[in-house]
């Protein structure tokens, strides 16, 4: 199929459609609006179903009941509406059922501003809702790896029975890149769901709940998610190492999304100039985290430099798959400041 | 020999945990009772609200959804609008509609999803041990208005039905009671109208059906019949508010009914 260039958002609407998705909901903020307003004017073309929730809230609880009746069913916001969806998450979660949800991750918090930046890292990996569950979380870091990411994120949730997060910044959304689309899902090929919610005809109700009173049930059902999070952490790690193969590197960069582009370009500058070597590893995958693998290309390297457009969140975990035997620096900026590959170079040559 | 009365099929066959008295489990059975009348439990999903009654899905015979604290309508909607062939109904009680879950409630009528609502008033927050709803009465006593609901802090009880009845969308919306028999058939006639409406693929429906609550209100069941009479029926009017127009063109998802219904 011949290449299209699309703006980010429009192309994760397509990349939806093509995923088998005839279902979203959802509700209007910047920098995403593009999603639901594609979706709105392209869904009649195919059968679709666009519904504008009242709310975030909302239309995290439609996605509930859409995932509930069997449908793959997409929500898109950013960070403030993400927030507002956490209670409808930890729900869907708790009660096995796939969703699809991309967070194009605005400045915050607060109100913060409409700007690309990478500050909901740890309300993405780490927290959210209440309860013990887990976002399987992707970081597109083009507007080709996006529309590749949701595609598969639709398989990944029904196989896991999991929300699935897609997580861009405000430049995935925005920037317009040349795209090929994957072929489109043929519907009648999707997996069927035997415990969905659709009539008990000829057999037992179908429940769709998360409350267990007796804490036997809900220590079982915690126990249960645990279970299948240890499966994703085992099958589900992705990453890249870019330029990190020809021996001791002087500096491993470690940044995703946006920043690991960004980082890339900063590297070949460096390493063309300053005839040091320079490598970035970039997770795809932030939950599950690929601790091992960057572990791997740490090694080689003489320090670490993380670079985030965030005040630091992504550190932690770079220091968890580190475990200190490599020192680790930090360079970020937030709020919709975006380094350039200057501003990163300039660190590298400190 | 012809059956001529027996235990719903839309019901399960359990004790409920209701309290003795408490009118949910009246409410549940005019509910299962449309269902089977109507010929469509097979096809119909119900959404459990948080409340007394957040254990309904134990206690209905069809597939059941539970919902976080006041969103069963967006849940309702999702499903309907995914799955426009199935029969969807919302149980909800005063907190669960008319406080956590205002915004869900009025947007499902405004948008007119083709769905069921029964929303249960009984004038306090039953399930957390009787504190103050957006229901409650003017100088109800409850455990988070100690000496009664004052209106100049608490504002006046909200009448939903009425509210929702502002909206232009048309609405099957009625207002009944549970507490002697004879409201209870009238409650029943409407709850089967509003389901009826909604197979028929004609709107939007919504029944609001006053319900006493003897444990938090700290009366016999007797002395709850006469208070709500007395005291609710006054300020929240029983009968039809609204009805959709008799011409409105037939949606075209709609299920025709099976025959003698
Ligand atoms: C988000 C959230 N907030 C608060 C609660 C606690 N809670 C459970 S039931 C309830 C009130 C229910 O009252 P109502 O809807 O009137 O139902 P009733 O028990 O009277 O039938 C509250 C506040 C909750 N479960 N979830
Ligand atoms: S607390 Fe009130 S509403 Fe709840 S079961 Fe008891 S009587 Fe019914
Ligand atoms: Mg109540």
């Amino acid at each position: 199929m011949a290449k299209v260039l699309m703006k980010g958002c429009e192309a994760i609407g397509e990349a939806a459609i093509r995923a088998g998705c005839r279902n979203f909901f959802g509700y209007p903020i910047t920098p995403q609006t593009e999603v639901p307003e594609y979706l709105a004017k392209r869904f009649p073309e195919v059968g679709g179903i666009f519904v504008q929730a009242e709310s975030e809230v909302a239309a995290i609880n439609m996605l509930y009941g859409g995932a509930g009746v069997g449908k793959r069913v997409l929500t898109t916001s950013s960070s403030p509406g993400i927030s507002l969806m956490a209670e409808g998450v930890s729900y869907i979660a708790a009660c096995h059922l796939p969703i699809v949800l991309v967070n194009i991750v605005r400045a915050g918090p607060g109100l913060g501003g409409i700007l690309p930046a990478q500050s909901d890292y740890l309300q993405a990996t780490k927290g959210h809702g209440h309860g013990d569950y887990k976002l399987l979380v992707l970081a597109p870091s083009s507007v080709q790896e996006a529309v590749d990411l949701i595609y598969e994120a639709f398989d990944l949730a029904d196989q896991y029975l999991t929300p699935v997060m897609v997580m861009g910044d405000g430049m995935i959304g925005q920037m317009m890149e040349p795209v090929e689309f994957p072929e489109m899902r043929d519907l009648g090929s999707l997996p069927s769901k035997s415990w969905a919610a659709t009539g008990a005809r000829g057999r037992k109700p179908n429940i769709i709940n998360s409350l267990y009173l007796k804490e036997e049930a809900c220590n079982a059902n915690s126990w249960k998610l645990k279970e299948k999070y240890d499966e994703i952490v085992k099958k589900e790690k992705r990453s890249e190492a870019y330029a990190c193969d020809d021996g001791e590197l002087d500096v491993l960069m470690v940044a995703y999304g946006t920043m690991a582009r960004i980082c890339k370009t900063a590297a070949d500058e460096v390493r063309r100039e300053d005839k040091k070597k320079i490598g970035v590893f970039r997770p795809i995958s932030l939950w599950p985290y690929p601790y091992e693998a960057l572990a791997a290309e740490a090694r080689k390297a003489k320090r670490i430099l993380v670079v985030e457009m965030s005040t630091g969140q992504m550190v932690e975990d770079v220091q968890l798959a580190v475990l200190g035997s490599k020192p680790i620096d930090f360079y970020g900026e937030t709020g919709g400041v975006v380094p350039s590959p200057d501003d990163v170079a300039a660190k590298l040559r400190e | 020999m012809k059956k001529i009365f027996g235990y719903p099929e839309s019901l399960t066959p359990s004790h409920t945990h209701y309290c003795p008295g408490c009118t949910h489990g009246t409410i549940h059975r005019l509910v299962a009772e449309s269902l089977d009348e109507l010929g469509v439990r097979e096809r119909t999903v119900g959404i459990a609200p948080v409340g007394c009654s957040v254990l309904a899905y134990n206690y209905f015979n069809c597939d059941m959804f539970e919902a976080a604290h006041g969103r069963a309508p967006a849940v309702a909607t999702g499903a309907k609008r995914c799955r426009p062939d199935l029969v969807l109904f919302t149980y909800q009680g005063d907190g669960d509609l008319a406080s956590i879950g205002t915004a869900e409630i009025i947007h499902a009528a405004n948008r007119g999803e083709k769905i069921t609502v029964i929303f249960v008033n009984n004038a306090i927050y039953g399930m957390t041990g009787g504190q103050m709803a957006p229901t409650t009465m003017p100088g109800q006593v409850t455990t988070t208005c100690p000496f009664g609901r004052n209106t100049e802090h608490e504002g006046h009880p909200i009448r939903v039905v009425e509210m929702i009845n502002t909206l232009e969308t048309p609405a099957f919306l009625a207002r009944v009671s549970s507490h002697t028999p004879l409201h209870v058939i009238e409650a029943k006639k409407a709850i089967r109208e509003a389901f009826r409406l909604q197979v028929e693929g004609v709107c939007f429906s919504m029944v609001e059906v006053l319900s006493i609550c003897p444990t938090n209100w700290g009366l016999t069941t007797a002395e709850s019949n006469k208070w709500l009479e007395e005291t609710m029926m006054p300020y929240y009017p029983l009968g039809v508010l609204k009805r959709p127009a008799v011409d409105r063109a037939p949606d075209p998802m709609a299920i025709a009914l099976p025959e003698g219904v």
